[in-house]
């Protein structure tokens, strides 16, 4: 290349430049964790209870079934897309669960859940694909469906394993290792898997391409409508995860589980700093975000204030990540 | 331009930076009431920046403006709206859903009593299309009409606005030869009237001939104002570039005797495309010339099948293409750059690195995992030999100029090594060394034995740079011209104003 024009003073400048937006990027990049710090920081200095064991072991555990749906969410809306029926999905898989291990036995059954799980998001995925509706409204509309046949399938009736099996269907509640219980550690072993998926793979640099730019994404040569439908399974399988928790404590499942917590789990995947217009952010973000969010509830109970209060706090910490991320990425362009 | 009157617009000492790092610096500027004033300079010169601060949509670090002899504060569009000046960026900020009328006088509707009078607009637009020369139907949606139309009515806005000064950012970059000069006239006619108009452009031939002063901005800074009745536009990129360079085009090698034929086409159809065959030898470089909507663009993307055709084939080495799928075509040694790489082309939020290695991640993988030493490798010699200056390949591909998207845009493609490439527009928005490294490349590639299909709108990049040109008219090839033919001939073909000959 004959001609060069530029790099005298374009090599004069950038360091400077790089330097500063670099930290900008730092800042953008882990001001959430600092966040998560203080918190963290305030609560063992304001209470003696926070630091103990139990209360850590209690905190996890309650971070499970958030930070599992935040993780489906947080892998959708990088790939540009919303799952909505998370949380009528987790109700319908934990249902089928449930009904698969009275004629199975449990362990079966959980495995049922999981594939339900896996199927839902299948079809959730395909309709949204197919049909070429808006993500939003198409798993709005699907999720009323899957509310709906968990219905059906209940006849709006609790749904409980055998009762020899009781005991043994509360197996995610019971401690294992370092004394966490188990559902924290399927928890974070799903979510471990789901990071290196997301950030070592190829899968994962397709569905970072798919949600920042379909189009070009197309044009490289990417199946975007199976980026799209593998993601949703993904969703689904986290779903059908927290739903077998959420039953395994109650030793139950019903129709109405975890009514609107799909929109818990995006509040919590964009708290930790994943950008809602896709191609961006990061499983990691996810737990994070979820950790802060329970965080709240836990600090509240600890600090014995008025649980009144606790949506307030949470609603204004939404707005605040959001503007933040906002203000962040205005300084760096 | 007399200096007696107060000038329409004095900017002094006007500087702006982001995070430390200063992108305008210092600029003394006066335009004088009714001049048409040309604002030229590499991308990232700073002729943006300063259009933004006349318009208001960003503020000024330092400095201060006046308008006709009021210095003034200006912090938003509406101050400078008020102030009588309106800015026509390259985006356009129509509101596409809604009618002609609406966006003529949007925010500025005739109302009586809070109820807008649609029937005094309509009297104030009729006579504004008289002053124009425009006819546009006033009650159709702005995003039904093509992009030349829509400009003319951001032009109207502004007049309805009573604009007293028009900044226009690019306006020539989106469209038509003949839509160009209409817009240069209408801009003439414009300043006759009293209108002052600055007029930012890549195309220097343009700015010559409409402006009367062109001022050079470099790095920020202003280089040189200058009448444009004695400068030439070597003189004006010797300023842009801090030297006067070589703007010439590099010849391509001849074409081998024998080379095979790579690709070929069949009476493609689809919308537009209405029959088109072609055929592309190893080592070759076909242009597709041809005005707006004959059809080039859609032609290159049936031939990569980013739209399927309803009719033809397309074959690569005598073989047909498995399926009118981009990845049937790439599969087959097929690559496209896209006409906008901000759109089609690349993911803008995700890094340089990422960018590269999107349509090549098979290539380097072991089990699902990304074989990130290998792609690390392969990046940066590419990213090398296209020559992209990247201070850092991890950072959003975004932050770099569009000369280096574009160049990362041809690297993505060059990794996997393709036998035909197709490329529209390959220097849009591009600065002029940038330019010339993408000239240079797309030749180099073609004496390597790659098959090259281009489409620009720059009728002598594509003369230059093709040894064949076929001309579209309403999609269907109307001419081919050997290597040598003269601008003229060319787009009097694509006007259809006489028969091409097919050589």
């Amino acid at each position: 290349m004959s001609v060069d024009t530029t790099p005298q003073t374009a090599a004069a400048r950038t360091p400077a430049a790089g330097n500063m937006s670099r930290l900008a990027f730092r800042m953008r990049d882990y001001g959430i964790v600092a966040a998560l710090v203080i918190i963290v920081i305030a609560l063992s200095v304001s209470t003696d209870t926070f630091l103990t064991s139990g209360n850590l072991v209690n905190l996890l555990d309650q971070t499970a079934v958030l930070g599992l749906l935040a993780t489906g969410a947080t892998i959708c809306i990088i790939s540009g897309v919303f799952d909505l029926t998370a949380s009528a999905t987790l109700a319908l898989s934990a249902i089928i669960g449930v009904q698969v291990g009275r004629v199975t036995d449990v362990y079966v059954g959980f495995a049922a859940a999981a594939v339900a799980g896996a199927l839902l998001g299948f079809v959730t995925g395909t309709v949204v694909v197919r049909s070429g509706v808006n993500s939003f409204v198409g798993t709005l509309a699907t999720s009323l469906v899957y509310r709906g046949l968990a219905v059906m399938v209940t006849g709006g009736a609790i749904v409980y394993p055998l009762t020899q099996s009781a005991e043994t269907f509360g197996m995610l509640t019971w401690p294992s290792l370092f004394g966490l219980t188990s559902a924290t550690i399927m928890f974070v072993v799903v979510v471990a898997i789901l990071a290196v998926v997301v950030s070592r793979t190829t899968f994962g640099r397709r569905l970072y391409a798919v949600g920042g730019n379909a189009e070009a994404a197309r044009l490289s040569g990417i199946r975007v409508g199976s980026i799209h439908v593998t993601a949703f399974m993904i969703s689904g399988v986290c779903s059908a995860l927290a739903g077998l928790i959420l039953a395994s404590r109650a030793g139950s499942a019903q129709s109405t589980m975890a009514t609107g917590m799909e929109l818990t789990a995006i509040a919590a995947a964009v708290v930790g700093g994943t950008s809602i217009l896709g191609g961006e952010g990061a499983v990691w973000r996810a737990l994070v975000g979820a950790l802060l969010l329970t965080l709240i509830g836990n600090g509240f109970n600890l600090l014995g204030w008025d649980t009144i209060y606790q949506q307030v706090l949470q609603g204004l910490l939404i707005l605040f990540a959001v503007t933040m991320d906002r203000w962040l990425r205005k300084r760096t362009r | 331009m007399s200096s007696q009157k107060a000038p329409s617009i004095a900017v002094r000492g006007v500087g702006k930076s982001y995070s430390g790092v200063s992108v305008l610096r210092d600029i003394d500027l006066d335009i004088a009431p009714g001049e048409v004033h040309g604002l030229v300079g590499e991308n990232g010169a700073g002729k943006s920046t300063l259009l933004k601060i006349l318009g208001g949509a960003i503020r000024a670090d330092a400095g201060t403006l006046s308008f006709d002899g009021e210095q003034v504060t200006v912090g938003s569009p509406r101050d400078s709206i008020a102030h009588g000046i309106s800015l026509i960026s390259q985006e356009g900020a129509l509101v596409p859903a809604l009618s002609v009328l609406d966006n003529v006088f949007l925010a500025r509707w005739s109302h009586r009593g809070g109820l807008v009078s649609a029937r005094s607009d309509r009297k104030r637009l009729a006579a504004l299309l008289e002053t124009t020369g425009f006819s546009v139907d006033p009650d159709v949606r702005v995003d039904t009409l093509p992009i030349g139309v829509q400009q003319q009515v951001e032009i109207l806005r502004s007049l309805a606005r009573g604009a007293r000064v028009i900044a226009m950012d690019e306006p020539t970059a989106v469209l038509a030869e003949h839509e160009k000069d209409n817009l240069l006239a209408l801009i003439r006619k414009l300043a006759a009237g009293g209108t002052t108009i600055i007029l930012v452009s890549h195309f220097l031939e343009e700015v010559l001939s409409v402006a009367d002063r062109i001022t050079v901005l470099r790095d920020g800074a202003l280089i040189r104002t200058v009448d444009a009745s004695d400068t030439s536009p070597r003189e004006l990129v010797g300023h842009m570039v801090g030297r006067e360079i070589d703007v010439l085009y590099p010849d391509p090698q001849p074409v081998p005797e024998g080379a095979p034929v790579v690709l070929s086409a069949r009476n493609l159809r689809r919308g537009l495309v209405n029959g088109v065959d072609l055929q592309v030898r190893s080592g070759e470089i076909l242009g597709i010339a041809g005005l707006v909507g004959s059809g080039r663009t859609e032609t290159l993307r049936l031939l990569f099948g980013a739209d399927k055709p309803v009719e033809g084939v397309v074959e690569v080495d005598g073989a047909a293409l498995a399926a009118h799928t981009p990845r049937a075509a790439m599969a087959a040694g097929v690559a496209m750059v896209p006409e906008s790489r901000k759109e089609q082309g690349l993911v803008m939020q995700r890094s340089v690195a990422e960018n590269v290695a999107l349509s090549s991640l098979s290539g380097r993988r072991s089990g699902p995992f990304v074989k990130r030493p290998a792609e690390k490798t392969a990046v940066g010699e590419i990213s090398k030999s296209v020559d992209i200056r990247a201070a850092n390949p991890e950072a959003p591909i975004e932050t770099l100029s569009g000369g280096n998207q574009q160049k990362a845009l041809f690297a993505k493609w060059l990794l996997r090594k393709p036998k035909v490439l197709l490329i529209d527009e390959p220097t849009r928005g591009v600065d002029v060394a940038a330019k010339t490294q993408i000239h240079h490349l797309i030749t180099g590639l073609a004496a390597d034995g790659m098959a090259v299909v281009c489409v620009s709108s720059e009728i002598e990049e594509l003369l230059a740079l093709s040894h064949r040109v076929l001309v579209l008219r309403h999609g269907e090839p109307v001419g081919e011209f050997p290597r040598g033919t003269t601008p003229e001939v060319v787009v009097a073909a694509a006007f259809g104003s006489h028969e091409g000959e097919p050589s």
